[in-house]
């Protein structure tokens, strides 16, 4: 009976957009939801350093090198904010790791798949970055408040991101006859995989309907995907460069652009492992990780002595 | 005198410019994600700082850019110091090599700050800003890893062993040193090494970490245009989209 007279004041709160703080009653589910979503957001950025990672040293110009290295810092700062929205959920950081490195905690699919050149960084930033944002500028209004908090700070950064993104992809469009093709076989590679990143369509979608009723998301996985979509489409055709769908086509009915079916064995595939990149990426935080266990070690060790030092004195 | 100036700022960009690139190469493999930030933040300076004294060397010398400057020139041309060209084996040595050039750049900029040519110690106003809170982070760093662990003592006192030798070349003067002491843009680098030395062995000292013995260490030196065997692979890395697409703006 008391649980249910607090559930029932739980979903008031709800109702009338009072955000949830990390001391207030909430049902284990809300919070295994949002521990498993935000750490899952964590990881992603911080996996996602990986792919961009990868051409930083290649750069073609002092001015690319540092955005990319600008972005790539901000990419660690979300990270840094989400483990710590997460962490008021009652679960250490040192745990996230853990199941991030055992593969019972996801990130986002999109970053398992290579970057293979200079335009990867203009398609990553415009197409990713972008369908990041939709998502995320939803989240803001997500009911739980260090989540929420999380969101606003990270999407003024993310929409530079994404324009910065996009002018590499400009550059290259009007550039020399090499460039232009770089710019299409990135955006030919990484359109699909950004579609992808809403996940399954809202009838497959295992979590969707709780986590609206709770609002922990906002709009459902389909309405995101569509206005990334529609927003997407307009921008491309700034570029003259041709989206690898031949279905897509504005809607008059709906005033959508449709568009193909998703390829969700690749989907499936991507989540469940067998990606192009999946196993380089965790063994890459692995690595960092273990290798980097003395040095935290020694951290901790100092600071020890540091405080036992200052209460003798 | 020109090209003595031009000699110099390539070498003052060019040093920041490989030590960035070397955190450039750290990026993701930090022990924990702070550290991924901090290290980051200090690269992303040390890019500003490279790009600043391209930029002078660029207009000192006419018809170029710093961007040319860094991706086509060839390696002889480079003037960098030999210890940012040194490898990232691993944190202690990230760490030691930062330290040591952290420490040399504090007491370069502060002198340079009275430099006759304004654009320098311009530069290095804004520079000695960041470099003071670089320094804070390193000095940090050696404390808990020389007072941290035995081994983290081990590791940290045998990359500042290995790396020490690198240090001669910061304060051995060649030609263009003297010019520019004479032109009052710079002192000898021979004139930093007491104040770097009494800097770099009380933190050593009160780290619990040996100070290694002065040695000879080359007859020609990164700020001559001769270099490591690691030079060229950073080059060969960091220029290779420029010099595949000649024709390309990027």
């Amino acid at each position: 009976m008391e649980n249910e007279r607090k559930l029932e004041e739980f979903q008031q709160k709800i109702d009338a957009n009072i955000k949830i703080e990390p001391k207030d009653w909430m049902p284990e589910k809300y919070r295994q939801t949002l521990i498993r979503q935000i750490s899952q957001h964590a990881h992603s950025e911080i996996i996602g350093m990986q792919p961009e990672g990868n051409w930083l040293t290649r750069a073609p110009s002092l001015r690319a090198k540092k955005i990319l290295m600008a972005k790539i810092q901000d990419e660690a700062g979300h990270g840094l904010y989400l483990y710590c929205a997460a962490e008021t959920l009652g679960v250490k950081r040192e745990q996230f790791l853990q199941w991030l490195h055992e593969g019972k905690a996801k990130y986002s699919s999109v970053f398992n798949y290579p970057t293979l050149t200079w335009a990867d960084m203009g398609a990553v930033g415009w197409l990713v970055d972008g369908a990041a944002i939709v998502n995320q500028v939803s989240l803001q209004g997500t009911s739980y408040g260090p989540y929420s908090r999380a969101m606003v700070k990270i999407c003024m950064e993310e929409s530079f991101h994404q324009r910065q993104g996009f002018e590499i992809m400009v550059q290259l469009a009007k550039g020399t006859e090499e460039q232009k093709q770089m710019a299409q076989d990135a955006l030919n590679r990484w359109w699909w995989p950004s579609i992808m990143m809403f996940g399954p369509h809202d009838s497959e979608s295992a979590h969707s309907n709780q986590s609206l009723k709770w609002k922990i998301k906002r709009e459902s996985n389909d309405e995101l995907r569509q206005r990334y979509i529609n927003k997407t489409i307009e921008q491309g055709q700034h570029l003259g460069l041709t989206f690898p769908d031949p279905n897509l086509k504005f809607n008059e009915e709906t005033k959508n652009y449709d568009y193909s079916p998703i390829d969700w064995d690749e989907f499936w595939n991507v989540v469940k492992g067998n990606g192009p990149g999946n196993k380089l990426r965790i063994n890459h935080h692995i690595k960092a990780h273990e290798d980097g266990k003395w040095v935290r070690e020694a951290a901790k060790a100092y600071s020890k002595k540091i405080n036992l030092s200052k209460k003798i004195a | 005198m020109k090209d003595e100036l031009i000699d110099y700022c390539l070498r003052l960009g060019d040093s920041s410019l490989i030590l960035s690139h070397r955190i450039a190469e750290y990026c993701s493999k930090a022990p924990i994600l702070e550290e991924d930030l901090a290290i980051t933040n200090v690269g992303l300076d040390l890019l500003g700082q490279a790009e600043n004294f391209l930029n002078y060397a660029a207009k000192l010398k006419g018809n170029t850019t710093a961007d040319i400057l860094t991706f086509k020139r060839r390696e002889g041309d480079f003037r960098c110091l030999h210890l940012v060209q040194t490898p990232n084996t691993d944190f202690a040595y990230i760490l030691a090599r930062q330290f040591l050039m952290d420490s040399y750049h504090q007491i370069l900029f502060n002198k340079l700050l009275n430099s006759k040519d304004e654009t320098i110690s311009g530069i290095s106003k804004k520079a000695i800003k960041e470099v003071n809170y670089h320094l804070d982070r390193s000095s940090d760093w050696i404390k808990r890893l020389g007072l941290g662990t035995k081994e983290s003592n081990d590791r940290i006192q045998n990359a500042i062993n290995n790396l020490w030798m690198y240090t001669d070349e910061l304060f051995t003067d060649n030609s263009t040193d003297l010019s520019m002491e004479k032109n009052k843009i710079s002192p000898l680098s021979s004139n930093l090494k007491k104040e770097w030395s009494e800097l770099v062995v009380k933190t050593l000292r009160d780290s619990e970490i040996e100070v290694p013995k002065d040695v000879f260490y080359s007859l020609k030196y990164g700020k001559d245009g001769f270099h490591t065997e690691y030079l060229g692979y950073i080059l060969a890395e960091m220029q290779h989209l420029p010099l595949l697409y000649p024709d390309a703006t990027w």
